[in-house]
């Protein structure tokens, strides 16, 4: 366990969950704090500033989301929700409210431990890099060229522009809200239809096998989310 | 009268809350005049009572009464507003609350102020009664109804407010107030009775001639309490032959003096009596306004204790006469209206006929100075009224005439006379009696004038030819008043026929109708059809009344809510064309059957001023008894089938308990293992030597995979729970298949793993409408399913094609396959397949599948593969608005 390592605060009801959170966050050098409700959530993020919230949605006093909400009106610490199955709604909207990525449980540390890369790398000053590369594919957003192993692929625009947004967040979940607010604007909101045929476009330019998609994986009833190789 | 009273306070009842009481008991002070002492014996007899120890209660009081009563418990009246004047009126429902023993009632023929829920006092008394309250009441004899006419014979009073003879003849117990006239006359001339405009009434002979009814029917009421005493304790007496009493009624307005004089009559006799209405096809030409009188007449003479009798016929006399013979009616009562002699002369008079027909039969004539009735015909009855017919039967007549003339050389102008006579018969049948008429006068004048020498003139040479002309105009008189007759004949019948076939379609529809609501349906599409009003069933649901079906855009009003509610729990008619509530605009129905009131049945006309006619209401009591037995059925069936759920429920809990206790013990058993073996190992200080380190992955590896199918099992359930319980909520929405294929195998990529998975989905696949998340689950059930159900290494297949509307998706595999009768059952609950050991199915994947498939409209079915291994095959609705743009 290191003190230098980074700050990660656990918020779950469950004494069981804390614990080993607590024990497999330490052994990969994250210095750990506990909450067991929303309060203490945010009064310890408050105090210890932690580099990342792990947050559960079932919360005795006061619900996840709403814990996201109060969060995000002073910090922009990576939130990464942990929910159980069937809270699509919930997710969405703890998604909406600003939370970073979410893990269903029951899960492994593993999948913990990506998760929180992603959202720790995410939450650094954006990379000036304007060449992004995974696989054989390789987006120049300066130029706004894609190519896939040698050959260029022509996008239409409102294509490029969800490329763009989704590999800007590459490795999280972005919410079919938060896409269409993105690349659409204001207003388009409901609009999914839009959505799904240029993700399934996008797919079909881009994916060797678009039934098994490599790149843009969906994430079943919240949204989508780019995959990186790492 | 001490030794009386002392057996109402014997009979006192049970404190409230203990099993309900029974039926009162109701004494009537009968006297013959106001000021007699009718209130005064009531209370004397009450305070008596109440230093018994009765609680006793005054209900409603004569204003007149008033002082000396401070020691007795006074229920306040009610006071209701009637046209801006206030009527002080029996708080009913107070008085029911508060539950005495004995209610005191004053005036018991009084009328009630409309707005109440019944029409007249004495209904209020009944109700106390059925409570189980004793009432006391008084009563003047004036207001006996059968003794209405007499009363307004000698004392010229006309007696808006009667009581049924019945209530009197049900008395439990009469007592006779009576003060000898004179000084009644004395105690009025003294002011300490009535007023001065009663001085008309207080006259020595209508006191003499009121006492001597008022003692007649007290004598009369112990004498029926003396005969049925003797009856029931069988002694045997000179009982003289059994007497039977006929009253013929019709729409004249006598016939309301014909039921009293029936019902005196049969009273004297001790008799049974009916009232006999006779429809006849003249009858059913009159208007309503007619029925309604005849309505009225009927119900006052059930009032009066008479059995009601509607019979149909063609003859009135021989109707009656038959009817009375078969019943042995001994005596008949019948009225005759005052008519010219010349008219009886000529038409003779009904009540003649029925002198001569009825035999030994005594006839009791009653006659009136109102002449006879006039037929008041509604123009839409008026079978001539339309001047058309006319015109056609001259036509007809003409047209006879053209044809005839180029033939009339060749035959006899005799014959010709058929071919009129024809002409006759057809008017007569298809125009009625008046053109008839007409085509044969016409038909005479020109058979004359173009056919007989001289032609052309109205003279006739040859004399036998006028006997032609009578022949045919009376033959054409004949058959015009024979055509008539039958179709008046026919209409009567065929009116009869449709309420038999009304009553019939209903048992039909009911017969074939499933579950409550067809029947419902049922039940208000023919009501409302058959008798023209607007219809509503109220049921008891749970203790509460509750509308469960109604006519379109109708339902009940508060009050009239509150009324079926009384209808209900009184189990009798109320509301409109009732005594009960009579202001009502609906009339509600009690829903009888063998087990009790079941609900409540409403009608209500389109036509305010519309009253159902005797025979609509017997149609209206048929239909409800019909509603009601089918109803009845109705909730008997769903009682049965929840029952049925029930067991069925059981044997699932059963096997609920067992799989749980089997497959979630299974894999806590294998973790639990794995972790205590890891966990002595680690501990400091034990003895045994540490595992090496494929052993310990290895371990972990079984232990994660029963953790993931206890996560998975669990998984399962919860779904089948949302499913069961009706829960689950499809958000559908267009997607592309192939997308819910990606997401499914990237969830799948571990239990997939070694295995090669090709899929067919062609690109030009129409996107389905479905919830996401739910049919990636039935997909990742599916793909388990056949993991578990083949070797390792083997490869699945996932395909799509369209299919009309659907798109068609099948899983396959190169695994073991499916017993074929087991192909159809692999989807039930918690069945297992016999199949591969240790396939650690749980029998729940494939049934939450099938949950969720039909909860899309598709559908799911296992086949057996060519070359082994089995398909699982679903469909699942198409998108339609992609579907549509894409086949345009």
């Amino acid at each position: 366990m290191s003190d230098n390592g980074p700050r990660v605060l656990v918020v779950d009801d469950e004494r069981a969950i804390r614990r080993f959170l607590r024990a497999s966050l330490a052994a990969h050098g994250f210095n750990v704090s506990e909450a067991a409700n929303g309060l203490e959530a945010l009064s310890g993020a408050a105090e210890t500033r932690p580099d990342l919230v792990i947050l559960d949605l079932g919360l005795p006093d006061i619900d996840g989301i709403e814990v996201t909400r109060r969060l995000r009106e002073w910090s922009q610490t990576p939130i990464i929700i942990l929910s159980v199955r069937d809270q699509e709604n919930d997710k969405i909207s703890a998604l909406d409210a600003g939370a970073d990525d979410y893990l269903t449980k029951p899960f492994g540390v593993g999948e913990l431990l990506a998760r929180i890369r992603v959202a720790l790398r995410h939450s650094l000053p954006a990379s000036q890099e304007p060449v992004f590369k995974t696989g054989d594919m390789q987006v120049d957003l300066g130029r706004r060229q894609v190519m896939v192993g040698n050959a260029e692929v022509s996008l239409t625009p409102t294509e490029y522009d969800l490329l763009r947004v989704l590999i800007q967040k590459a490795g999280r979940v972005l919410t079919h809200r938060q896409l269409l607010q993105q690349v659409w604007g204001a207003g388009y909101e409901n609009e999914s239809h839009l959505l799904r045929v240029n993700i399934s476009n996008l797919r079909r330019k881009l994916e060797p096998d678009p039934s098994q998609p490599r790149y843009v994986l969906t994430e079943p009833g919240v949204g989508y989310r780019f995959k990186t190789d790492e | 009268m001490t030794e009386n009273t002392a057996a109402i306070a014997g009979s006192v009842r049970p404190e409230p809350g203990e099993a309900p009481r029974p039926r009162g008991l109701l004494k009537i002070f009968l006297g013959y005049a106001p000021g007699v002492g009718k209130t005064r014996a009531m209370l004397d007899v009450a305070r008596q009572m109440k230093s018994q120890g009765s609680q006793v209660l005054a209900a409603i009081l004569d204003t007149q009464a008033g002082a000396g009563l401070e020691d007795l418990d006074l229920q306040p009246p009610a006071l209701v507003e009637h046209r801006g004047e206030y009527y002080p009126e029996i708080d009913l429902d107070a008085v029911l609350s508060r539950r005495p023993q004995i209610a005191l009632v004053s005036d018991l023929a009084h009328t009630n102020t409309p707005g109440l829920r019944h029409l007249k006092r004495y209904l209020d008394v009944q109700e106390l009664l059925e409570a189980g309250i004793d009432v006391f009441a008084t009563l003047n004899i004036q207001h006996v109804e059968s003794l209405v006419d007499a009363v307004r014979q000698i004392t010229g009073l006309a007696i808006r407010d009667t009581l049924p003879d019945q209530i009197l003849d049900q008395a439990d117990e009469i007592e006779l107030c009576d003060l000898p006239p004179d000084e009644l006359v004395a105690r009025f001339q003294a002011g300490q009775v009535g007023n001065s405009a009663d001085k008309s009434f207080f006259r020595e002979g209508n006191l003499m001639a009121l006492r001597e009814m008022t003692l007649r029917k007290a004598a009369e009421w112990v004498d029926r309490r003396m005969r049925s005493y003797m009856q029931t304790e069988a002694i045997s007496g000179p009982w003289p032959v059994r007497e039977r009493v006929m009253v013929a009624i019709s729409a004249h307005p006598v016939s309301e003096r014909l039921v009293r004089a029936a019902r005196r009559l049969a009273d004297d006799l001790n008799a049974e009596w009916f009232a006999v209405y006779i429809e006849t096809p003249d009858r059913l030409r009159f208007a309503s306004a007619h029925s309604d009188q005849v309505s009225r007449t009927l119900k006052l003479a059930e009032e009066l204790g008479a059995q009601i009798v509607i019979l149909q016929g063609q003859s009135i006399p021989e109707t009656m006469v038959e009817f009375a013979r078969r019943n042995n009616i001994t005596k008949i009562v019948a009225g005759k209206p005052l008519r010219p002699r010349w008219y009886e002369l000529l038409r003779g008079s009904l009540i003649d006929d029925i002198v001569r027909l009825s035999g030994n039969i005594d006839i009791y004539i009653i006659s009136d100075p109102a002449g006879p009735l006039e037929p008041v015909i509604p123009a839409s009855w008026k079978p001539h009224g339309n001047y058309r017919r006319y015109i056609f039967s001259l036509l007809l007549v003409l047209l006879t005439t053209l044809i005839s003339f180029p033939i009339h050389l060749a035959i006899e102008p005799t014959n010709l006379v058929m071919l009129y006579l024809l002409a006759v018969l057809f008017a007569a049948v298809t125009l009625g009696r008046g053109p008839a008429l007409l085509a044969s006068l016409v038909s005479v004048l020109a058979f004359d004038f173009f056919f007989v020498e001289p032609r052309l003139t109205m003279d006739v040479t040859d004399t036998q030819y006028l006997i032609t002309f009578l022949g045919l105009f009376v033959a054409g008189l004949v058959v015009s008043s024979l055509a008539s007759l039958l179709r008046d004949q026919v209409e009567a019948s065929r009116r009869r026929e449709s309420q038999t076939a009304a009553l019939y379609a209903l048992g039909r529809d009911l017969a074939v109708a499933v579950g409550m609501e067809a029947i419902l349906e049922a039940i208000i599409g023919h009501i409302s059809q058959t008798l023209n009003r607007d219809v509503v069933i109220l049921l008891d649901e749970k203790d509460n009344l509750r509308q469960r079906a109604a006519s379109p855009e109708f339902s009940l009003q508060y009050e009239e809510l509150s009324a079926a509610g009384w209808v209900y729990t009184h189990s009798q008619e109320a509301g409109r064309g009732t005594n009960t509530l009579p202001d009502l605009s609906v009339r509600l129905v009690p829903l009888r059957t063998p087990r009790g009131v079941i609900g409540v049945l409403g009608v209500k006309p389109e036509d305010p001023n519309f009253y159902l006619t005797p025979e609509q209401r017997r149609l209206l009591e048929g239909f409800a008894s019909l509603a009601a037995l089918a109803i009845e059925r109705a909730v008997l069936a769903e009682e049965a089938s929840q029952a049925k759920v029930l067991s069925a429920t059981e044997k699932l809990q059963t096997a609920l308990l067992n799989s749980i206790s089997h497959d979630m013990r299974t894999p806590i058993s294998t973790i639990t293992g794995v972790l205590s073996s890891l966990r002595d190992t680690e501990s400091p200080g034990n003895a045994l030597p540490g595992l090496d380190s494929a052993t310990r992955v290895d371990l972990l590896e079984s232990a994660w995979e029963e953790a993931d199918r206890l996560n998975r099992y669990i998984g399962n359930l919860l779904d089948m729970t949302r499913l069961e319980a009706g829960a689950l909520k499809i958000s559908r929405e267009p997607y592309e298949f192939q997308d819910i294929v990606g997401a499914t195998l990237a969830q799948m990529s571990a239990r997939l793993a070694g295995r090669p998975v090709k899929t067919g989905i062609p690109a030009e696949l129409p996107m389905v409408s479905v919830d996401f998340v739910l049919i990636q689950q039935v997909l990742i059930n599916l793909l388990d399913n056949s993991v578990k159900n083949s070797e390792p290494g083997t490869p699945v297949e996932i395909n799509a094609r369209p299919d009309g509307d659907q798109v068609v998706v099948q899983i396959a595999d190169r695994g073991s396959g499916i017993p074929e009768q087991d192909l159809e059952r692999i989807f039930d609950k918690f069945y297992r397949a016999q199949r591969l050991e240790e396939s650690g199915g749980t029998g729940l994947g494939l049934s939450i599948c099938r949950g969720i498939v039909e909860a899309h409209g598709g559908r799911i079915w296992a086949e057996n593969r060519t070359g082994g291994g089995a398909v699982l095959s679903l469909s699942l609705p198409v998108d339609r608005e992609a579907w549509r743009s894409d086949n345009e």
